[in-house]
């Protein structure tokens, strides 16, 4: 595992418990305990009830492709040699705003399309860190 | 209601070269743009009490330039970190302080070795993954150009736009850029050059998106009774807004994001009503238009949210050629960010008084009276009208 070459996130106070699940392999979103709104990135307060009120939230993982695009030319020199890459905007069931940048696994990129099903899958890329990713469910 | 409109003026603009390797340090680009507009406002350079600029710390302070004009007191002085909304805000900006009496004559500046020195995003940076950016990078969304994809796609979605519409916005661009001596690139495109130009992310090609710039660009900001006394008709603001809607991006080095909000509506929906209602005027008074345009969408986009078609009609409204000079709304008259240059959105302002004095030569819009010019950081941003 020592062997990942891409970059890799920089957990910070407010993301950590973020990561922490992930490398459980559960996707946990912050949900406020006020008002019930998810919200992601993470953040202190609720924008909607504006409370500081929070929890971890374990969400279903299931969620549908909102957008995309396909990198033919990349910048950052780790990802020159992964062209053609897709990253997806994943829009989980739970609810409408809450959208998860991401990368499919398990699916060709002229596949990938608007609305199309999708769940949570984990890749442990490092001892300490696994990617939420996601992958077509039929 | 006491507002801004008609309070300040634009008395005089200046640019340096835009060029993709200037040669020359930032400071130096900002005190020949800035030293150009003073001369062309015909102001004594000792004259200016008042330094706004803007930065993505890729540029030089009001305090650097004070010094190097040589300035007796830099008065009002204000460095706004950002590129995209900040053009128009500099200058609404210098126009309030001018207008409650901070200052006489305010300078307001960008520029930068966008293409030679620091590069957005530019190849073989790392950018950090720390705060949004430890959610983008790592999946290999690591620039600007990726944020903005979204708004292209789901503008496609929702509303039908095509591959050829965002063409005809650089098509109809470049064809304004061949007649303008300033612009990086005055070579007529057609849009079978666009559909082979490179796929750089999917949906966007390179022909959508906008130069790397060195330059500097400058523009003198004073009120109304002053601006009669100088040596040009003056350009006066009759309309000024500052601001977004929901969810504007959360900005800093490292974040491109923009996760949450709207990804088919820009900041212009929102400021759009207090800008209009400020200058009195509505889309069918304004006869030319110079829209940010970092990406090609983002002119659809601006079409839809100041006004001037229906949602979703921006694309179509471009690939009818209503956007050319000649026709219904002139856009980005002098080739725009994708054509003349990138210098974050001065430049248009500049393009627009240059057409508003009857100044633009070859590509001037007959009877331009009344202007508008955006500056766009996605959910947020900033608008002026500009009338003779």
């Amino acid at each position: 595992m020592s062997e990942y070459k891409k970059p890799l996130p920089t957990p910070d106070i407010d993301t950590k418990e973020y990561w922490q699940g992930c490398r459980r392999h559960e996707l946990l979103i912050q949900r406020c305990k006020d008002c019930g709104t998810y919200r992601f990135p993470p953040m202190p307060m609720c924008p909607e009830c504006n409370s500081m009120n929070g929890e971890w939230a374990k969400v279903s993982g299931r969620g549908r492709v909102y957008s995309w695009f396909v990198v033919h030319y990349a910048t950052h020199p780790d990802f020159m040699d992964e062209v053609p890459y897709a990253v997806v905007l994943v829009e989980l069931d739970e609810q409408a705003n809450v959208r998860i940048p991401s990368n499919m696994v398990d699916c060709k990129i002229e596949d990938i399309g608007a609305g199309m099903p999708v769940e949570v899958v984990f890749e442990d890329v490092t001892d300490e860190i696994s990617l939420p990713k996601f992958r077509p469910v039929s | 209601m006491d507002t801004l409109k008609d309070k300040a003026a634009i008395v005089g603009i200046g640019w340096t070269e835009f060029s993709k390797n200037s040669g020359v340090s930032v400071l130096s680009l900002a005190v020949e743009a800035c030293k150009k507009a003073i001369d062309d406002a015909g102001l004594r350079v000792k004259e200016i009490d008042g330094v706004v600029t803007h930065n993505m710390s890729d540029s030089v302070m009001p305090q650097e330039v004070a010094t190097c004009l040589g300035l007796p007191n830099i008065g009002y002085h204000l460095e706004y970190w950002g590129g995209g909304p900040a053009g128009c805000q500099i200058i609404t900006n210098a126009a309030m302080a001018v207008v409650t009496g901070m200052a006489h004559y305010v300078i307001c500046f960008r520029a930068l070795n966008g293409c030679s020195g620091r590069r957005l995003g530019g190849k073989g940076e790392r950018p950090l993954t720390t705060g949004e950016a430890q959610f983008l990078i790592p999946y290999g969304w690591t620039s600007f150009v990726h944020a903005f994809t979204h708004l292209a796609r789901r503008h496609m979605i929702e509303y039908g736009t095509t591959p050829q519409q965002l063409g005809m916005v650089a098509v109809t661009q470049r064809k304004h850029a061949s007649m303008n001596e300033r612009a990086m690139m005055r070579t007529t495109i057609t849009i079978e050059d666009y559909f082979n130009s490179k796929m750089i992310a999917e949906p966007f090609r390179l022909l959508d998106i906008c130069l790397e710039t060195d330059g500097g660009c400058a523009v003198v900001v004073t009120s109304a009774e002053r601006a009669r006394e100088l040596k040009h008709r003056p350009v006066y603001v009759m309309g000024a807004a500052i601001g977004g809607g929901p969810d504007p991006t959360p900005y800093g080095m490292s974040t491109f994001g923009w996760l949450r909000g709207s990804h088919t509506e820009l900041y212009g929906k929102y400021i759009s009503p207090q800008l209009y209602e400020m200058a009195g005027v509505t889309p069918k008074d304004i006869n030319l238009a110079e829209l940010y345009d970092e990406m090609s969408i983002a002119v659809p986009v601006q079409l839809e949210d100041f006004g001037f078609c229906q949602k979703g009609e921006g694309g179509p409204f471009v690939e009818e050629g209503r956007i050319e000079i000649g026709r219904e709304l002139p856009v980005n008259t002098h080739g725009g960010f994708l054509s003349e240059g990138y210098l974050h959105g001065l430049n248009h302002v500049a393009e627009a008084v240059s057409q508003l004095r009857g100044e633009a030569g070859e590509r001037q819009v007959k009877d331009a009276e009344i202007a508008l010019c955006t500056s766009l950081g996605m959910q947020a941003g900033s608008a002026l009208i500009l009338r003779r």
